[in-house]
């Protein structure tokens, strides 16, 4: 078995079968989360949420995927077929793409590269494609409109995003995952997670990630109560159900990236207790968790402001920060509070 | 042939006919994704060379920021690139000469670059053993530590042509309606609202 597993193809299907694996929990995680962020909003609001399918409605995700899958794929007047198909499909598979580089436990990674951040940073900075892809191909005016604005949103936070992950990889001095968590690993449990080094910055990336996502209260990309649903307007059945399968993926990848980067990942915040999976897990549903009351309580943002935040608040503000850190680690001040190379972390 | 061959082939292959068909499509905006799918594979090359920090750089910069002004720039503008197409042939012959020339040249200068023996020695600054620093390493501490004066004045340079760029197409118009953002979150709800009581049959006067 292990030599089998030593040969070129041995090595092919171990890592199709990771994949596979780790495609199941995305995909799984993902129909749960979107009854979980249902079931939030609707307590929030005092409503039930989905109860009928099956028990307490957990099933409500299938019946809605099923739904969509069946239903015919009408095709506007004048799209250009390639590109309108191509969109939605690229936004699914770079969604879930970024995946191979997230561990959930210490050496549980399907790709441990060294430059782990920066593929996450890329791969997100190509998602951007399926909005422009996908609003202009639909040949219609107000997708394409939709896309324009959406593009420029993602773009704009992205720069605040990279910026933030910067600071964390100056503490740590490696750009790859397994060494930021171990970096975290100072014997404090909760105390020793970046989150308290890079406290202002914390809130921030949330911030971002909710806008980069297109999340509320920046989802001017739908902003389905003022505009038309932006650029999946000309978009229904599967194609439309890939594109928020992959919104949901990204959301679901930006709640395992603060869990990685500021909050441990899989170590366990009181010190003593076993470190594992579960704790990673229990994070990304922490954060999801968060998500979703954003979306319950707060109003949608005007563009304008959204744009002025993304610019001139958070921009100088990361970019502040990246200076700061970089003298605070460099000079080792709090006894490499902020260089965790030094400790020996 | 190893895999490593096999994925530099198939990259290569997709790098030029992605190349080609950024030339031929009939679309500017085809063009333009046929374009970005050739920064992809030569992204993929690089990934080969072992230059991975190379490779994320070049998605980042050129496929999430350049390639996305490229799109935006080719999607608003109302070029006739058919118009332009139709000139193709006219200058087909002077660009064919500047092409053969050019590929000539190269020809000539690469196909008798050689290397001196201490050359390698004379250099600067040498790349470290893969087993000391990975190429992420090796780049900043060249970039950072090293040259950290060329990078600076590089990113002066940068700098200076941003500004001009920006001092070149700012004009102050003064005859717009600007958001005070500080007045509008200072404002008081007892202030921008005042509530009258207005008789029957009256009006506000």
């Amino acid at each position: 078995m292990n030599a089998f597993l030593e040969t070129g193809l041995g090595i092919t299907l171990l890592i199709m079968a990771q994949s596979m694996l780790i495609v199941t929990f995305v995909m799984v995680s993902l129909v749960f989360l979107v009854y979980a962020d249902r079931k939030v909003w609707a307590a929030v609001q005092m409503r039930r949420g989905p109860n009928v399918v099956g028990p307490w409605g957990l099933l409500q995700t299938f019946a809605d995927a099923i739904k969509f899958v069946v239903k015919e794929v009408v095709i506007p007047a004048g799209v250009d077929r390639p590109v309108y198909f191509l969109a939605p499909l690229l936004s699914f598979v770079l969604a879930m793409l970024a995946w191979a580089v997230i561990p959930f436990n210490d050496g549980w990674v399907l790709a441990d590269i060294n430059v782990a951040v920066l593929f996450i940073f890329a791969i997100t900075s190509l998602e951007v494609y399926g909005v422009i892809m996908g609003g202009w191909a639909s040949n219609s005016k107000y997708a394409f409109l939709g896309s324009l604005r959406s593009a420029a949103q993602m773009v704009s936070y992205e720069v605040s995003l990279g910026l933030i992950i910067i600071g964390v990889i100056i503490s740590t001095g490696s750009m790859n995952f397994g060494n930021i968590v171990a970096a975290q690993d100072t014997g404090w449990g909760a105390l020793g997670w970046y989150w308290l080094p890079h406290l202002p910055m914390v809130v921030l990336f949330f911030v971002s990630c909710l806008a980069e996502t297109n999340r509320p209260p920046f989802d001017l990309p739908e902003a389905e109560s003022e505009l038309v649903a932006g650029f999946m307007v000309e978009y229904g059945s599967t194609p439309y159900l890939l594109f928020m399968a992959g919104e949901y993926i990204a959301i679901f990848l930006m709640c395992a990236l603060i869990s990685l980067l500021f909050f441990g990942g899989w170590l366990s915040p009181i010190p003593g207790l076993p470190d594992g999976f579960h704790w990673m897990f229990a994070k990304m549903a922490f954060f999801f968790f968060l998500f979703a009351m954003v979306k319950a309580i707060t109003p949608r943002y005007r563009y304008d402001q959204l744009m002025r935040i993304g610019w001139k608040v958070f921009l100088p503000l990361s970019l502040a920060w990246v200076v700061v850190v970089a003298f605070l680690a460099k000079f080792e001040v709090a006894g490499g509070f902020w260089a965790r190379w030094a400790i020996g972390g | 042939m190893g895999i490593a061959d096999i994925t530099f082939y198939a990259f290569a292959i997709t790098l030029l006919g992605a190349g080609f068909l950024v030339t031929i499509a009939r679309n500017p905006v085809h063009s333009v994704l046929w374009l970005i799918l050739s920064f992809i594979s030569a992204a993929g090359m690089f990934v080969l060379l072992g230059a991975e920090f190379m490779a994320m750089l070049l998605i980042i910069v050129y496929v999430g920021a350049v390639a996305v002004l490229f799109l935006f720039v080719v999607m608003m503008l109302d070029v006739d690139f058919a118009a332009l197409k139709g000139e193709m042939a006219r200058y087909f012959p002077v660009g064919a000469i500047v092409g053969l020339v050019l590929l000539m040249q190269m020809g000539l200068l690469f196909g008798t670059w050689q290397e001196a023996e201490a050359a390698r020695d004379l250099r600067q600054a040498p790349t470290p053993d893969l087993a000391e620093a990975h190429n992420t390493k090796a780049l900043g501490m060249i970039l950072y530590d090293q040259y950290f004066l060329a990078f600076q004045v590089a990113g002066l340079i940068l700098l200076v042509a941003m500004v001009g760029a920006i001092v070149l197409t700012l004009r102050h118009r003064k005859d717009i309606k600007r958001q005070d953002v500080v007045a509008q979150m200072h404002r008081d709800p007892a202030k921008a609202m005042e509530l009258k009581d207005v008789k029957p049959g009256q009006g506000l006067g």
